[in-house]
C-alpha cells in the first residue's frame, strides 16, 4: 500500500534536503536516519531536523512513492557508512592491535582492530567490527565467508 | 594515510600529479588526503590549497578540478558516523563536496583554517595571520595552539602506532624474572645435579647383571661385596637425587611465586594508571580474571611446568649421551621416534594453542555474564527476568563447551598417540637389542640398562609433549596479561612534566573539542574561569556538560583545542598533581570499604583526626556521623553503614573539602535527593564552594542561583553565556528550561514537550 505522506521534501541548491511539513513549513538540512541500521535497514526512519527534532517516522520504505524514496535513499546512502567486510585478505599478527587488510563492498581498505572486544556479535551469524578510528565493519554472514576469511576471523572469536 | 599538511611537502605519490595542474607562481600551502570518493567507496583522493585556489583530484582517473577564491565561498566540514564531509558552497549552491574517514579529521580542519585565511586575503588584500607560525618540532607542521612545554610532539605526529605482541610473549616474562637470575641460576644448577643423580641406578643395573645375576645364572657364587658396592652406589644415589631435588623445587618455587606475585601487582598498578576511557571500553569480569586467574596460570607453568620441562630436556641429552657411550647403534634405534614425536608434537601445538585462547576468552564471557548479572539482581528480579538470564548464562556455558569440546578432540587424541609411539619405540629396542645379544654384539647388561633407561626416557617424553598444551596455556595467559601492561593511558604523563605549586585556579578552555568513538560530544568550547568564580553548566542531558567535567578532571583527554590551568596545559603537568588541585562531588557518591573516617580521608591519608572532624563539621556531616554507634570508625561501603543518599553525599563533599582543593567540580552534586536533604546539602556545598573556583552541573537550575555565571550547552557546543536575569532577559535556550522547570517539571523527557506547548500557547495569544 502505498501512501501519500503528510510531507515533501525535496533537495535544494546546496545539496541539503527541504523538508516541508503538513504546517508548509519548509526546514532545511534535514537528516534521515536509520533507527536499527542492522536489524531493520529498511524499517523505522526517521526525520531529523539540524536541531535534532524528529520530523517524521516511516514506518517502511517501500511504502514511500518512488521520488521521495530515492530521495531517502540517496540521502542515506551519502551518509551512512558501515562497509560490509566480503573478505579478509590478511591480518598483520594474531594479537591485537593488528592491522587488517579487508575487502568490502565499499573497496578494499585497511583498518587497526584495537582489542578483541571490538568484535561485537550481533544477531548471529553477523558481526560487527569497531576500528581504531569507530568506523564500523559489518559482517553480515560470518559462515558464508570464504574458508581463508573464516580462519582468521576464528583466531580472534 | 598519512594526513601531514605541512606546506610543500605533498605524499609522495601526489607530487608529479600535483605539479602538472600549478600555475605559475602558484604554491601549495596544505592538502588533505581523501580515502572515500563521492559514493563513500574507498578510494584516494586529494584536497589542495594553493595561494590561488583549492584543487581537488583523484588518483585513479587525473581530473583535476579548481576554484578560485570569490565572494560568499565556503569551506565547511562535518561529521556523521565516522565520516567527515568537506563542503564548498558559495552564496547560492554547494560546489563540491568530498569525504573522508575521521583519521583525516585534524587535516581537514587545518585545511579550512588555510582555505578560509586565503580567501579573505584574495577578497580584503588582509594578509593571513601566519609570518610567526608555530611548527610541531617533529612533522613540521603548523600548529594553531603551541605546544604545551613538556610535550614534544603535536597531536598529529603523536597518533597512535599500533604494533602488535610479538609471538614469543612468554620471553617477555624475563623482564619479571630478572631481578630472581641468581636463584633461578642456583635452582637450574640443582636441577642438573638432581637430575644427573637419578640417571645412576639404570647404570648400576647393567654390572649387576653382567656382573653378577648372568654369572651366578652360569653357575658362580654371588659376590656379596661387588652387590653391596653396587647397591649402596644405587642407594647413595637415590638419596641424592631426593636432597636436590627438594632443594630445586623449594627454590625455584620460591622464585615462581614471587615472580606471579609481581606479576600481578604490576598489571594491577598499571591498570589504576590507564584512563577512564580504558575502563569505559572493558568489562569488570574480564578484567579482574586476568589478573587473578591468568596471573596464577602463568606462576603454575613456572614453578610446575617449566621446571619439569627443563628436567625433561636434561635428562634427554644426559640419557642420549650416556646410551651413545655405551653402545651407539643401539642408542641410534633407541632414539628413533624422537624426533617423529617433536613433529607431533609441533603439528598439533598450533591447534591447540589457538583452541586454547578460544577456552580463555569465552571463560572470560562467562564471567563477564555474571558481573554482568549480580550487579543488577534487582532489576532482573524486578522484570522477573531470571529465565531469561539463567537462559543466557546457559547459552554461554553451552558456547563454553563447545569450544572445549573441539579443543580436547584434538588434545585427547594426542596423549595416547604419545603413548602408542612410546609403546612402538620400546618394541623396536626389543627386536634390535635381542638381536645384537643373539649376536653376542651386546651383553644382557647392556640391553637391559638400555630398557631401563629409554623406559624413563620415553615416560618423560609422554610428560614432554604435555608442556605444549600447558605452554601455550601459559603463553595465552601472558598475552592477555600483557595486553594489560602494553596498553598505554590515554592519557599520558608528559614526558617533560610541569609543576605548579600553587594555583589560583584559573581555568581556560581554549577550542576544546572531544570525540568518543565516531560521536562527536563537544565542538569548539572556548570559556575563561576566573580564580574563585562559579559557574554553573546547564543544558539538556546528553548536551555534553559531564563530558566538559571529565575533561577539565582529565579524564579524557581533548581531541581538540587545550585546556590550561593558570595558562599551562594541563597535558603537560603530572596527571597525580594536577587532580590533587580538582576536588569532585558525584552525582553517585562512592564509599569504598572502610570506616567513615578513612572515606572522609581517602584523598589525603595523612589528615589528622582534628581535619577530618572540621571536615565533617563543614560539610553538615559531623552530628549525624555522631549518631552512629560506632561514630566516625563506623563501617561505611559495601556490607557498611546503611547510610542515606544525603548522607552518602555530605561525605564525598566532606572527603572533597579535606584536600581543599583550588578548582571544585560539583557534577549532579543533588540530584539523587529530596529538596529537603538538597537544602542540607547547598548548605554544606556553600562552605565548599567559598573561594575555589567552582564548576558545578545541575538539573535543577535553582541549585546554581549562587553561579556568578551559567553557561547555557546544547548539543556539544555552548549557545548562551550569562548570569540568570541576563539569560531570563534573552528568553532563548535557559528562559525556556527555567520555564519548563518553574512549572514542576523536573524530567529532561517533558521539557521539550513543554517548550511547545509553551511556543503553542504564545502564539494563541
Amino acid at each position: 500500500m502505498i501512501d501519500q505522506p503528510d510531507f515533501q521534501l525535496s533537495r535544494n541548491a546546496f545539496g541539503r534536503l527541504v523538508f516541508t511539513g503538513p504546517d508548509g513549513q519548509a526546514q532545511e538540512g534535514v537528516v534521515p536516519v536509520h533507527a536499527f541500521p542492522i536489524a531493520a535497514p529498511d524499517q523505522g526512519i526517521a526525520l531529523i531536523d539540524s536541531q535534532g527534532h524528529e520530523l517524521a517516522w516511516i514506518d517502511r520504505l517501500v511504502d514511500l512513492p518512488d521520488e521521495l524514496r530515492t530521495l531517502i535513499e540517496t540521502e542515506l546512502g551519502s551518509r551512512e557508512f558501515m562497509p560490509e567486510i566480503k573478505r579478509i585478505l590478511e591480518v598483520s599478527s594474531f594479537a591485537t592491535p593488528c592491522t587488517w587488510h579487508v575487502e568490502t563492498d565499499r573497496g578494499v581498505t585497511t583498518f587497526v582492530l584495537k582489542g578483541e572486544e571490538n568484535i561485537r556479535r550481533l544477531t548471529p551469524p553477523a558481526l560487527l567490527i569497531t576500528e581504531s578510528h569507530g568506523i564500523h565493519f559489518l559482517i553480515r554472514d560470518r559462515f558464508a565467508l570464504d574458508h581463508h576469511s573464516r580462519k582468521i576471523l576464528d583466531r580472534f572469536l | 594515510m598519512q594526513p601531514n599538511p605541512s606546506s610543500s611537502t605533498l605524499p609522495f605519490a601526489w607530487t608529479a600529479q600535483v605539479e602538472s595542474q600549478l600555475a605559475d607562481g602558484e604554491k601549495v600551502l596544505v592538502w588533505l588526503e581523501l580515502d572515500l570518493d563521492a559514493q563513500l567507496h574507498f578510494a584516494s583522493g586529494l584536497v589542495v590549497v594553493t595561494n590561488q585556489r583549492l584543487l581537488s583530484g583523484s588518483l585513479t582517473d587525473a581530473t583535476w578540478q579548481g576554484w578560485a577564491y570569490q565572494q560568499g565561498m565556503m569551506l565547511t566540514r562535518r561529521d556523521h558516523s565516522g565520516i567527515g564531509s568537506l563542503e564548498l558552497a558559495d552564496a547560492d549552491s554547494l560546489l563540491a563536496r568530498w569525504r573522508y574517514t575521521l583519521s583525516n579529521n585534524i587535516a581537514a580542519g587545518r585545511l579550512i583554517e588555510h582555505f578560509m585565511q586565503q580567501l579573505s586575503h584574495h577578497l580584503t588584500g588582509e594578509l593571513p595571520p601566519s609570518p610567526e607560525q608555530i611548527l610541531c618540532p617533529k612533522c613540521q607542521s603548523v600548529l594553531d595552539t603551541p605546544l604545551p612545554p613538556g610535550q614534544e610532539e603535536c597531536a598529529l605526529c603523536s597518533k597512535e602506532i599500533y604494533t602488535p605482541p610479538s609471538t614469543w610473549t612468554l620471553f617477555r616474562l624475563w623482564r619479571f624474572a630478572r631481578p630472581y637470575k641468581w636463584r633461578l641460576l642456583a635452582g637450574f644448577l640443582l636441577t642438573l645435579g638432581s637430575t644427573a643423580a637419578t640417571l645412576v641406578p639404570p647404570y648400576m643395573t647393567m654390572p649387576l647383571m653382567d656382573n653378577v645375576l648372568i654369572p651366578y645364572q652360569n653357575g658362580k657364587p654371588i659376590d656379596t661385596d661387588l652387590v653391596t658396592l653396587y647397591l649402596s652406589g644405587l642407594f647413595g644415589a637415590a638419596l641424592l637425587a631426593w636432597m636436590l631435588g627438594w632443594a630445586r623445587t623449594y627454590v625455584l618455587a620460591l622464585v615462581s611465586e614471587r615472580i606471579g606475585a609481581d606479576l600481578r601487582t604490576a598489571t594491577y598498578e598499571h591498570l589504576l594508571k590507564l584512563s577512564q576511557e580504558y575502563f569505559g571500553g572493558k568489562r569488570t569480569g574480564d578484567l579482574m580474571a586476568r589478573i587473578g586467574s591468568e596471573t596464577d596460570r602463568i606462576n603454575i607453568f613456572i614453578s610446575l611446568h617449566l621446571l619439569d620441562f627443563a628436567t625433561d630436556v636434561l635428562m634427554i641429552a644426559m640419557t642420549a649421551a650416556i646410551l651413545v657411550s655405551i653402545n651407539p647403534w643401539l642408542a641410534l634405534v633407541t632414539l628413533l621416534p624422537l624426533p617423529i614425536i617433536a613433529w607431533l608434537i609441533h603439528v598439533v601445538r598450533d591447534r591447540l594453542r589457538t583452541g586454547f585462547e578460544k577456552v580463555d576468552r569465552i571463560w572470560a564471557e562467562v564471567t563477564n555474564v555474571l558481573a554482568d548479572t549480580i550487579p543488577g539482581m534487582r532489576v532482573v528480579k524486578a522484570f522477573a527476568q531470571e529465565k531469561r538470564e539463567a537462559a543466557r548464562f546457559r547459552a554461554t556455558n553451552q558456547h563454553n563447551l563447545e569450544v572445549n569440546d573441539r579443543v580436547n578432540k584434538i588434545w585427547s587424541l594426542f596423549t595416547p598417540t604419545v603413548t602408542l609411539l612410546t609403546e612402538i619405540g620400546l618394541l623396536v629396542v626389543w627386536i634390535f637389542g635381542i638381536w645384537q645379544v643373539s649376536e653376542d654384539a651386546i651383553t644382557v647388561g647392556v640391553l637391559t640398562a638400555f630398557l631401563a633407561y629409554i623406559s624413563r626416557f620415553y615416560l618423560r617424553l609422554d610428560s614432554m609433549s604435555r608442556i605444549v598444551s600447558f605452554t601455550q596455556k601459559a603463553a595465552a595467559g601472558t598475552k592477555r596479561i600483557f595486553e594489560i601492561l602494553d596498553q598505554t593511558s590515554s592519557v599520558p604523563e608528559p614526558a617533560n612534566p610541569v609543576h605548579l605549586p600553587t594555583v589560583t585556579g584559573r581555568i581556560e578552555l581554549r577550542g576544546v573539542g572531544f570525540r568518543y568513538g565516531t560521536r562527536s560530544v563537544t565542538r569548539d568550547i572556548n570559556i575563561a574561569i576566573e580564580p574563585g568564580e562559579m559557574v554553573g553548566l546547564v543544558g539538556h542531558s546528553g548536551s555534553g556538560k559531564s563530558t566538559l567535567v571529565n575533561l577539565i578532571c582529565r579524564f579524557y583527554d581533548v581531541t581538540e583545542g587545550a585546556i590550561l590551568i593558570d595558562g599551562v596545559d594541563i597535558r603537560s603537568l603530572p596527571v597525580a598533581e594536577y587532580r590533587k588541585h580538582v576536588g569532585l562531588v558525584l552525582q553517585e557518591p562512592f564509599l569504598f570499604f572502610g570506616t567513615i573516617a578513612e572515606n572522609i580521608a581517602y584523598g589525603k591519608p595523612e589528615a589528622t583526626r582534628a581535619e577530618i572532624v572540621a571536615a565533617a563539621r563543614a560539610a553538615h556531616a559531623h552530628e549525624f556521623i555522631l549518631r552512629l554507634p560506632h561514630g566516625y570508625d563506623s563501617l561505611a561501603g559495601e556490607r557498611g553503614q546503611a547510610l542515606s543518599g544525603g548522607e552518602r553525599q555530605r561525605i564525598s563533599i566532606a572527603r572533597a573539602l579535606l584536600i581543599n582543593p583550588r578548582i571544585l567540580i560539583l557534577d549532579e552534586a543533588t540530584s539523587s535527593v529530596d529538596t529537603t536533604t538538597e537544602k542540607e546539602i547547598q548548605k554544606a556545598l556553600d562552605n565548599l564552594v567559598r573561594g575555589r573556583t567552582t564548576i558545578a552541573i545541575a538539573h535543577r537550575l535553582s541549585t546554581l542561583r549562587g553561579a556568578n555565571r551559567l553557561i547555557v550547552l546544547d548539543r556539544g557546543s555552548i549557545v548562551e553565556v550569562g548570569n540568570h536575569d541576563e539569560l531570563m532577559a534573552r528568553a532563548g535556550h535557559y528562559y525556556n528550561l527555567y520555564q519548563a522547570q518553574a512549572r514542576n517539571i523536573d524530567t529532561e523527557d517533558d521539557l521539550r514537550r513543554q517548550d511547545i506547548a509553551l511556543k503553542t500557547e504564545e502564539a494563541r495569544i
